[in-house]
């Protein structure tokens, strides 16, 4: 099987700045791997180049069995990035603009509406404009749109900030779930603590490159807490 | 390619009916327009007549640029643009559905200015086929030239101010062949005018040809 991340040498620029400066990276599916580091060493660079949102200027880059430098749209129809906006119409309701994520993966209206039902935003906020949500209620509706994708690989930047307690348990359990159905989450967090129960493992980044990548350990616990 | 195209005119039409930016805003500030143009040539009224075609497709082409930056404010805002790259859609369908969106917009806008001519300049009615193939192919070349530009400065925190300055030069074939075409049609000598509406269906067809190919590659590197 294919790993879900292989980076190799893999460099961004982001103008003339590297911003990942030669990253080594292996993620198996089936994997939580937390990415740790101090601001600016190239956490978020590194999610949305999975992503294939940010270019790979040189090095290797495949997610997903696909070539980031030269089929990205192929790796973006089958990740899913919950970054720091929450990638959402204001002006359209929690159920436009599910429908609409579902509907661009060639998903019908139950997927959207059970993405919904799953994060709480069933009944009265389904109807909502997202302009009207508080900033947890749009974190969730955030969340939603990755099970509506449909996503093999989730990538979470900083995705425990704006809810509350019932919405980061929800998260977890969530992304438990998509693990064990044999997806693959790349989470960056400065939450350690929690975000250590759900990894199996911990990369560290500092000045756009990883520093340590222990070995896969696929099918192992979850860190815990330390 | 049709089918993303379909789905994203639905959400755009949809955020547009939902916010009624288009009718509480870009409506009301076409007729103003119209208006402002009938205070300034007022003294002249038979000057107003005759410069009713021109007016009208410059009250068209300013309340486009509100449409267009629209179209593209609606994606800057909580990373829309990348959801739309993310979201796995065709490009070329993208720019189908986002200029299609546009075109609908100004096609009853249109319609709301044409009365407003109508009733504040006196303007008359005339070569119907002529005047609804200008507006149609008119109104084809706006939203697809618009949409290109659009795309071109939409990742730009400048957008707003850059998006007419570069625009505006281009529609310049565009608004003179429309408003050529019109001034023949509203004279009621409609056969002078297809020669101009041959310049506006090229200008449609080049840049909805050029938006198919080139959006893509925009919406990466702008």
């Amino acid at each position: 099987m294919t790993a879900a991340v292989r980076f190799r040498s893999a460099v961004s620029l982001l103008g003339r700045f590297p911003a990942l400066a030669g990253v080594d990276l292996d993620v198996a599916r089936g994997e939580v791997v937390l990415i740790q580091g101090p601001n600016g060493a190239g956490k978020t660079t590194l999610l949305r180049a999975c992503a294939g949102l940010v270019a790979i200027a040189s090095g290797e880059a495949e997610v997903l069995g696909h070539d980031l430098r030269r089929d990205r749209r192929a790796v973006r129809r089958r990740v899913g990035l919950l970054g720091h906006t929450g990638s959402l119409y204001d002006d359209l309701t929690v159920a436009d603009n599910l429908l609409f994520a579902a509907r661009a993966m060639g998903a019908d209206r139950r997927v959207a509406e059970d993405a919904m039902v799953r994060l709480g935003l069933d009944g009265r906020l389904r109807d909502v404009p997202v302009a009207k949500l508080s900033a947890g209620q749009r974190r969730r509706a955030s969340v939603a749109t990755l099970l509506a994708r449909r996503a093999e690989l989730w990538l979470l930047d900083e995705p425990h900030a704006g809810l509350d307690a019932d919405g980061r348990d929800l998260l977890d359990a969530l992304v438990r779930e998509r693990v064990a159905d044999g997806n693959t989450v790349l989470l960056a967090s400065h939450e350690v603590e929690r975000a250590r129960t759900l990894a199996h493992r911990v990369v560290a980044m500092a000045g756009g490159q990883v520093h340590v990548q222990p070995a896969n350990v696929v099918g192992r616990e979850p860190l815990g807490v330390s | 390619m049709f089918r993303d195209a379909a789905l994203v005119a639905g959400k755009d039409l949809r955020v547009e009916f939902r916010s009624r930016v288009a009718t509480n805003q870009v409506a009301p500030y076409a007729l103003l327009v119209l208006i402002v143009f009938a205070f300034a040539l007022d003294p002249d009224r038979g000057f107003l007549t005759k410069a009713a075609p021109g007016l009208f497709w410059v009250a068209v082409v300013f309340s486009a640029l509100l449409a267009i930056q629209r179209s593209f404010t609606i994606e800057a805002a909580d990373g829309g643009r990348d959801a739309l790259r993310l979201s796995g859609l065709d490009p070329s369908g993208i720019f189908i559905g986002k200029a299609g969106a546009v075109a609908v917009q100004l096609a009853l806008l249109e319609v709301v200015l044409g009365l407003g001519v109508v009733v504040l300049y006196n303007a008359p009615l005339g070569g119907a086929v002529l005047l609804a193939t200008t507006c149609v192919l008119a109104t084809v070349g706006l939203a697809a030239a618009g949409t290109v530009f659009g795309v071109l400065v939409g990742g730009l925190r400048v957008r707003d101010t850059l998006l007419p300055l570069l625009l505006l030069p281009v529609l310049a074939p565009l608004v003179l062949g429309a408003t050529r075409a019109t001034e023949y049609a509203l004279a009621g000598t409609p056969a002078d005018g297809w020669l101009w509406v041959q310049l506006v269906g090229a200008f449609a067809a080049v840049y909805t040809a050029f938006g198919i190919v080139a959006f893509g590659p925009l919406l990466e590197e702008s």
